[in-house]
């Protein structure tokens, strides 16, 4: 039999021991360990974990003697789930293991290797590892406890671990949303307003961070560093500060209300009111994201070549030309692009639409939704006020699904995706 | 249209017509109209700071007896030092940690080829897109089994992790514009794999690292609603919880000492902001999609 395929059997039938073979006694040891440990403490523990996972616990909440009994299906979920994680990473091991042991069965020197070496040759990994291991505790399990809540039947006031155990309920939630007449309207009414607002807020915020570029960086302008230090500050202070004094400026006694009586008109309810609380929002944002897009813009302005408009001169164009075939074009080409993410960024928009109203004013016809509640401002409302946690998991798996492929498309085109391209 | 940028062509004579003085005035009067919408708010939450009264409903603009009583108010009636230490803190650690996991894994994608390195990453990235409110339940938990609930170390942990796959693939770009020769030149001359990252890399790649060095700095200042959830005792709380809860809370009467709170958070920040205005915008257009 080759030499490579003994070593991958050895180390297939057990981690090592092709390594062994291989006279690699180290890292032998080290695979071997690690099939050991998996063998004596991981079986019980993965046995454990998978029954938590499947059955989300058997015991019911009751007294015995005075004391609580039951089994907590949350933290049955969660460990199951981390327990997924980790065979995950002891199934990549066992696989690394046997190509390891097939890549080396055919050297043929044995140099000996310092410690420096091994470090420098396995450098990415090392370097990766902590990376790794933090994307998948803070980023990928979450996700999937949060896309699994959508299966199970996890709500107040009845299904509320530990008083109650929790089941899965297949696709229940799913036909509950679409079908059910309490919660189908508001998931419909909610979710157009949400396109119609990003798409406004993205629209008003782009043409008017355009229009402030083209003031400022027109020829006839002086100081322009010092014009776009002052329209740059709404993108500068701290968006939380300023929602909050925008929100007390737009208030029933605020001074907006104050300056409309002073010139003879009413006061005006501007976030009690589902007209106004909508105009507003837009209004607000764009204060605030119109800056973001003036400065990008300014920034392509003033790349732009000046032998274009030198050619254009001699070719005797008006400014008007220039303006309609050079710089506009320009600018639109470099940063149309962004409308994608920009709509992708305010449809998850939940700071403006919190901080302004909380969603408000209330809707009555809606579950647990305002009116200019937006799909993650409602998972908000339904996960930390509502304790909906079945419904406020299946909305979000909608919402990701819709920005997943906006944002997937987008990335594709970006430079990062496409000098990947290149080296592969 | 007076937008236009003109060229100058020095053979015609300047005109200076009717047109074109009062397209200048068009021009700057639109200009200062939009100065003063940006500036109003700001003005009005700094004159309100210095109002002597408490409520909104007796504040103003520009009020007739200024006072800097409120700013001393937050630090004698207040925990506000002790939200600023914290928050402080918090963004300084996450900084640090955030720049060194995301540099070094950046340089590892951006420089080495490894099985399903491409999958992987799209992975990742299209995964940190899931809206993340119900993770934050399952974040709950998990510090809590790691008794880091009420910490300020879980909530910097939480911030670190988090960034990774986005930040991870800005900075991937940027490195990808530098060289790979330089590498290999390093390499010729027996440098290591570190040390060509720290010598070589980390040096040519400082613009995206002020970048990102800057947002997780700020990211903290500005986070509201996870440190709600995890940090429940006072002398933990951060700057935008204290600063919240005096405007929004059932006895919102602190109006004018949150304005002076306010103005104290975001004058560091927008003055960091506007000096390292040059690093913001190439950070965001590197990101953003090359034309």
């Amino acid at each position: 039999m080759e030499k490579s395929k003994k070593a991958m059997l050895l180390s297939l039938l057990f981690m090592g021991i092709g390594q062994f073979y291989n006279k690699q006694y180290i890292k032998g040891a080290i695979y071997a360990l690690i099939e050991v440990i998996t063998l004596i403490f991981g079986i019980p523990y993965f046995k454990k974990s998978i029954w938590g996972l499947v059955t989300l616990g058997e015991v019911k909440f009751h007294y015995v003697n005075g004391k609580a009994v039951f089994d907590h299906s949350l933290f049955l979920m969660l460990q199951g789930i981390i327990a997924l994680l980790i065979l995950a990473i002891i199934i990549i091991a066992y696989i690394s293991n046997v190509y390891d042991a097939k890549k080396n069965a055919n050297r043929m020197e044995y140099k000996k290797t310092t410690i420096h070496d091994v470090l420098d040759r396995n450098f990415p990994f090392i370097i990766l590892a902590p990376a790794a291991v933090f994307v998948m505790f803070i980023v990928l399990f979450p996700i999937i406890f949060s896309i699994l809540i959508a299966f199970t039947d996890f709500s107040g006031p009845y299904h509320l671990p530990p008083r109650a155990l929790l089941n899965w309920v297949g696709l229940n939630n799913f036909k509950d949303l679409f079908k059910l007449e309490i919660w189908s309207g508001t998931f419909y009414g909610v979710f157009v307003w949400t396109v119609i607002w990003a798409i406004l807020a993205t629209v008003t915020t782009y043409f008017v961070g355009l229009f402030l570029a083209l003031l400022i960086n027109s020829n006839e302008v002086k100081f322009k560093k010092f014009w776009r230090s002052i329209i740059i500050l709404p993108y500068a202070v701290p968006g939380f500060i300023s929602l909050l004094v925008l929100r007390l400026m737009f208030s029933g006694p605020g001074p907006i209300n104050d300056w409309l009586e002073a010139i003879g008109l009413q006061r005006v309810g501007w976030l009690t009111e589902p007209g106004p609380a909508k105009f507003v929002l837009v209004l607000v944002n764009m204060w605030l994201g119109a800056p973001y897009f003036m400065a990008l813009m300014s920034s392509v302005l003033t790349n732009i070549s000046k032998e274009l408009y030198e050619s254009a001169d001699i070719d005797g164009a008006t400014g008007v030309q220039k303006f309609r075939f050079i710089t506009l074009p320009m600018v639109l080409y470099a940063t149309a692009p962004l409308l994608i993410t920009s709509f992708a960024f305010n449809f998850n928009n939940f700071n403006i639409i919190y901080f302004l109203a909380d969603g408000g004013p209330v809707n009555p016809e809606y579950q647990y939704a305002g009116h200019t509640d937006i799909l993650i401002s409602w998972i908000y409302k339904l996960t930390l006020n509502q304790q909906q946690y079945h419904m406020a998991s299946v909305v979000s798996i909608i919402i990701f699904i819709i920005i997943a492929s906006i944002s997937a498309y987008s990335f594709t085109q970006t430079r990062s995706f496409k000098e990947e391209d290149l080296i592969q | 249209m007076m937008s236009a940028p003109k060229v100058v062509i020095p053979t015609k004579k300047n005109k200076i017509s009717i047109g074109r003085i009062l397209g200048k005035i068009v021009l700057y009067a639109m200009l200062i109209t939009s100065s003063i919408v940006v500036l109003v708010p700001i003005l009005w939450i700094i004159g309100s700071s210095l109002n002597p009264g408490d409520s909104l409903y007796t504040s103003t603009m520009f009020p007739k007896n200024p006072t800097f009583i409120h700013y001393k108010e937050l630090f004698t009636k207040t925990d506000f030092p002790i939200w600023y230490k914290n928050t402080l803190k918090i963004a300084f650690a996450n900084m640090i940690l955030s720049v060194i996991l995301t540099t070094s894994s950046s340089y590892v994608f951006s420089r080495f080829k490894f099985k399903g390195k491409k999958q992987g990453l799209i992975t990742i990235l299209v995964l940190q897109m899931f809206p993340s409110f119900l993770a934050m339940t399952a974040l709950y938990v998990l510090l809590m089994q790691i008794n880091l609930l009420n910490t300020h170390l879980g909530l910097i942990l939480v911030y670190a992790g988090g960034q990774i796959p986005y930040n991870t693939w800005l900075i991937k770009g940027y490195f990808d514009s530098i060289p790979k020769s330089l590498d290999e030149a390093a390499r010729v001359d027996g440098a290591s794999n570190f040390t060509t990252f720290t010598k070589i890399i980390l040096p040519l790649a400082r613009p995206i690292i002020v970048f990102i060095a800057l947002t997780n700095f700020i990211g903290p200042w500005m986070d509201f609603i996870f440190p709600t959830l995890i940090l429940r005792t006072a002398e933990k709380k951060t700057l935008a919880m204290g600063l919240f809860a005096m405007v929004t809370g059932q006895t919102n009467t602190k109006f004018t000492t949150f304005a002076a709170g306010a103005i104290l958070v975001a004058v560091p920040i927008t003055l960091l902001f506007v000096y390292l205005q040059k690093h913001i915008i190439a950070g965001l257009s590197s990101g953003a999609v090359k034309g």
